[in-house]
């Protein structure tokens, strides 16, 4: 009888190499500033580079708006106010945003591709979370637009005005949808500020809209650094700001804009506490821990950043971790099985690496996988702390990074109070198989979002925002309308 | 001598304490029972059971949802699908297979690619026990392992000691493999103990002549958590490989199940140093399939499991499919249906 070759015992099995192309964006070498429907050079006549943080290669150059762009943007934002976006039907309105969010979905390689090029994180990532969200918070805001009246009943909802918009790094497009959607269902104009380090996908959004028929000055997005976006916040013009980025920066915000009549909404830090209780489903909740710390590299302001285990599962859960850690694979974005991505900028870098240095020498135990990482770029090793107090500043503040700090807890009454014994309240996770518990736990912590059995779930339906801290206001569903309209103090 | 109260694993400690979810996970023994209760009972092998820790199934659904966007392409697709071949327990259970059917599909089984000598030989084929003489005769020298089903397959209706008897037959026509069902009917309703020591006893007519693939039917567990218990209870019984299906049940094998499955393969091993394979069996039709299983195992237990020895396909149509893909990453051709052999 045939016999066949004799074949090896078993398969050291690795991924070859699966990158998506890049050739569906094409980069044009200098970006202007997107005002009144077009792209025009900045008044200041400055640009600033932006680089792909997993090569660390230049990828375009983009305007530096100063206070004169900044006055040119908004006045834009006003006239397309005034001179009919304002009294645009409901109906009308929602076509834009309708149209918008297909075309979205048309482009959403093209999108992703772009978003990952900018910003680090990996593309599996950007197309199956972030593009899928940014339309769908488009499509969900599309259908408020002209059901305001049902959204307050009894009340007549008018929009504000101009909205002037700040955004962070950590999901450009989502965060622009999350902005710019509401606003615009409500009847208002706007003004964007994407962040330095990631403005291209917000000037490609800027093109799409354009290309929808959006009429001029509805969108304007405008681009720079801290400079830039106080100008915008401090603009007399402007109606309402609204701002998502760090708790510092909220602050001066905050401070900035007493005394005049601007609405502020605020979306800012936090240090999530994600708590097991020892009846967890266990390889579950070890799945919602690694996507809780490591998806985007924790760069989330959601992200469950400290975990309390129930000291009965504590070394066993550790264990779990530190296996699953090592399986992760962290590298080049565009691989299609990445997932873990670059770290977004050398600043952020630098910001995780001192605060991972003070954890150690703070007494906690580090625990990194010895995973191979890119020689150029900016990149940090999926990490875990042990050992950790609340005392330690890993514990404390918000690093922004794929960093967990584990701790321990007893009782569900410990667990509520280390949980709660933070400055910052956006979100907590709870993992328990005793529905009760879950609602009791819910009941407790002081945190905008509460995911039971699960964790860093969205939904344009469900509205997102802090306590404490954490910031005010809410973005998503019918709550996130609230923010850009008025007449409708509930 | 079996039956009782008492279990025939040596001396144990007295209480009737049930291994707890730490104890597991520190205690490393080389011996599978060091999960268990000191005296095996339906009580405490109850306690055994509800030790098992819960399974959230949005979760499961989520892990394998993003596992199956791993992108497997080039060499990486071409080891798996050798390796897919390699893991095949070729599959015949009808009541129509005649001696003829066996020594075709044997054939296929050894040589599954006339053309294409660098493509290895299945498994194992996995027959009814009637034809296992044939199977045995028509696989010799070839390295192609004969499983057969016993204790009653599929349904598991049948006394025990008539199972026992189906078995030892078995073992006496030389069969290599014996995927035995588990009594689901049994199991579902808190009979443990019943369950336990029918794998046990099997286990004692096969050891050092056959190995013991267990079938817990998942299919007609209901949830993943009586999946996850009923893997534990087999394992612990004697199990060398855990398996998810008859294929005479609807749903069969699946990736959330059998990704569950390997997670308590995982604690097991964690518990006991006991390494046991696992076998998803039914509706496994196509390569894209068998890869996304094979990322699943590759992720979850590692390059330990890579290898037929801990880990195998149960399939009847799934090897031609394998074969038109590996001919297509040669060629960059399709090849039809036509050019390889139905048998």
């Amino acid at each position: 009888m045939a016999k066949n070759l004799p074949a090896p015992k078993s398969l050291d099995w690795a991924y070859a190499p699966s990158r998506e192309s890049t050739d569906i964006v094409k980069l044009e070498g200098r970006y202007g500033l997107f005002i009144d429907g077009k792209f025009r050079a900045p008044l200041s006549r400055k640009y600033f580079q932006t680089v792909n943080p997993a090569t660390e290669e230049p990828l375009a150059q983009v305007a530096s708006a100063n206070a004169a762009d900044v006055n040119r943007a908004v006045k834009a934002a006003r006239a397309a106010f005034d001179n009919g976006w304002g009294d645009l039907s409901g109906v009308e309105r929602a076509k834009f945003l309708f149209r918008i969010a297909r075309m979205i979905q048309e482009r959403s390689r093209e999108m992703a591709v772009l978003e990952t090029l900018d910003g680090g994180k990996p593309i599996r990532e950007s197309r199956d979370v972030d593009l899928p969200l940014v339309a769908a918070h488009f499509f969900y805001y599309a259908g408020w637009a002209d059901k305001l009246e049902y959204a307050f009943p009894g009340l007549k909802p008018e929009p504000l005005g101009v909205a002037g918009q700040v955004i962070p790094w950590n999901f450009p497009l989502m965060m622009l949808a999350w902005k710019i959607a509401p606003a615009l269902a409500a009847g208002n104009t706007v003004v964007l500020k994407p962040a330095e380090t990631t403005p291209l996908s917000a000037l490609l959004f800027a093109q799409l809209a354009s290309e929808a028929g959006l009429p001029p000055g509805v969108i304007n997005i405008i681009t720079g650094a801290g400079e830039t976006g106080a100008a915008l916040v401090e603009h007399p013009d402007v109606d309402k700001v609204a701002f998502t980025g760090s708790t510092a920066v909220g602050k001066r915000i905050a401070t900035s804009l007493a005394g005049t009549d601007k609405r502020l909404t605020l979306e800012l830090g936090g240090k999530a506490a994600h708590v097991i209780f020892d009846d967890a489903p266990i390889d579950q909740a070890i799945e919602g821990v690694i996507n809780g710390i490591f998806f985007n590299q924790g760069h989330v302001c959601c992200a469950g950043s400290r975990l309390f285990v129930q000291e009965t599962i504590h070394d066993r859960f550790v264990e779990k971790l530190k296996r699953r850690l090592n399986t992760l694979r962290v590298g080049d974005p565009l691989d299609k099985n990445t997932d873990v991505g670059a770290i977004n900028s050398a600043e952020q870098l630098a910001r995780i690496s001192e605060l991972v240095e003070a954890g150690q020498e703070e007494g906690a135990e580090m625990y990194q996988p010895a995973c191979e990482l890119p020689g150029n770029g900016f990149w940090f090793r999926p990490t875990l702390f042990t050992g950790v107090s609340q005392s330690h500043r890993i514990a404390q503040e918000e690093i922004f990074g794929p960093v967990l700090s584990i701790m321990s807890f007893r009782t569900p009454d410990e667990a509520v109070e280390k949980a709660n014994n933070t400055p910052y309240g956006l979100s907590a996770g709870v993992w328990t198989q005793k529905g009760s518990r879950i609602l009791w736990m819910a009941d407790r912590l002081q945190a905008g979002v509460v995911w039971a059995n699960t964790y860093n779930k969205f939904d344009p339906a469900s509205p997102f925002g802090g306590y404490k801290e954490s910031g005010f206001g809410r973005e998503g569903g019918r709550h996130g309308l609230l923010a850009y309209l008025k007449g409708v103090d509930e | 001598m079996h039956g009782s109260s008492k279990t025939a694993h040596g001396p144990r400690d007295q209480r009737a304490s049930v291994a707890t979810l730490s104890q597991m996970a520190i205690a490393v023994a080389p011996d599978r029972t060091s999960v268990l209760p000191g005296r095996i009972t339906n009580a405490t092998l109850a306690s055994f059971v509800r030790s098992v820790p819960s399974v959230d199934e949005v979760g499961v659904e989520e892990r394998v949802a993003s596992l199956a966007t791993r992108s497997i392409k080039k060499d990486s697709k071409m080891d798996a699908l050798l390796l897919a071949v390699r893991m095949m327990d070729l599959t015949t259970l009808e009541g129509k297979d005649t001696p003829g059917k066996i020594a075709q599909l044997s054939a296929k089984a050894v040589r599954p690619d006339p053309v294409d000598p660098t493509v290895p030989s299945v498994a194992a084929i996995c027959v009814y026990p009637a034809m296992v003489p044939y199977a045995k005769q028509s696989v010799e020298g070839s390295g192609v392992k004969v499983a057969a089903v016993a204790t009653y397959f599929p349904s598991g209706q049948l006394d025990t000691k008539a199972k026992l008897a189906e078995t030892a037959s078995v073992v006496a026509m030389g069969a290599d493999e014996i995927d035995m069902v588990i009594d689901r009917g049994a199991f579902l309703s808190g009979e443990y103990f019943r369950v336990f020591d029918e794998v046990r006893r099997v286990k004692e007519i096969c050891d050092g002549k056959a190995h013991l693939k267990v079938i817990l039917e998942t299919g007609e567990l209901g949830t993943l958590d009586e999946v996850r218990r009923a893997s534990m209870l087999a394992m612990a019984a004697g199990a060398d490989f855990i398996k998810t299906s008859t294929g005479k049940v609807q749903p069969a094998a699946t990736i959330p199940v059998t990704l569950v499955m390997l997670e308590a393969i995982r604690d097991f091993e964690n518990a006991t140093g006991v390494q046991i394979g696992m076998k998803p069996a039914g509706g496994i039709r196509t390569s894209k399939d068998a890869i996304r299983y094979l990322v699943v195992l590759s992720e979850t237990l590692g390059p330990r499991w890579m290898t037929p020895d801990w880990f195998r396909f149960g399939a009847s149509s799934l090897l031609n499919d394998v074969l038109m893909q590996i001919r297509w990453l040669k060629t960059g051709r399709y090849q039809a249906g036509d050019y390889f052999t139905k048998d």
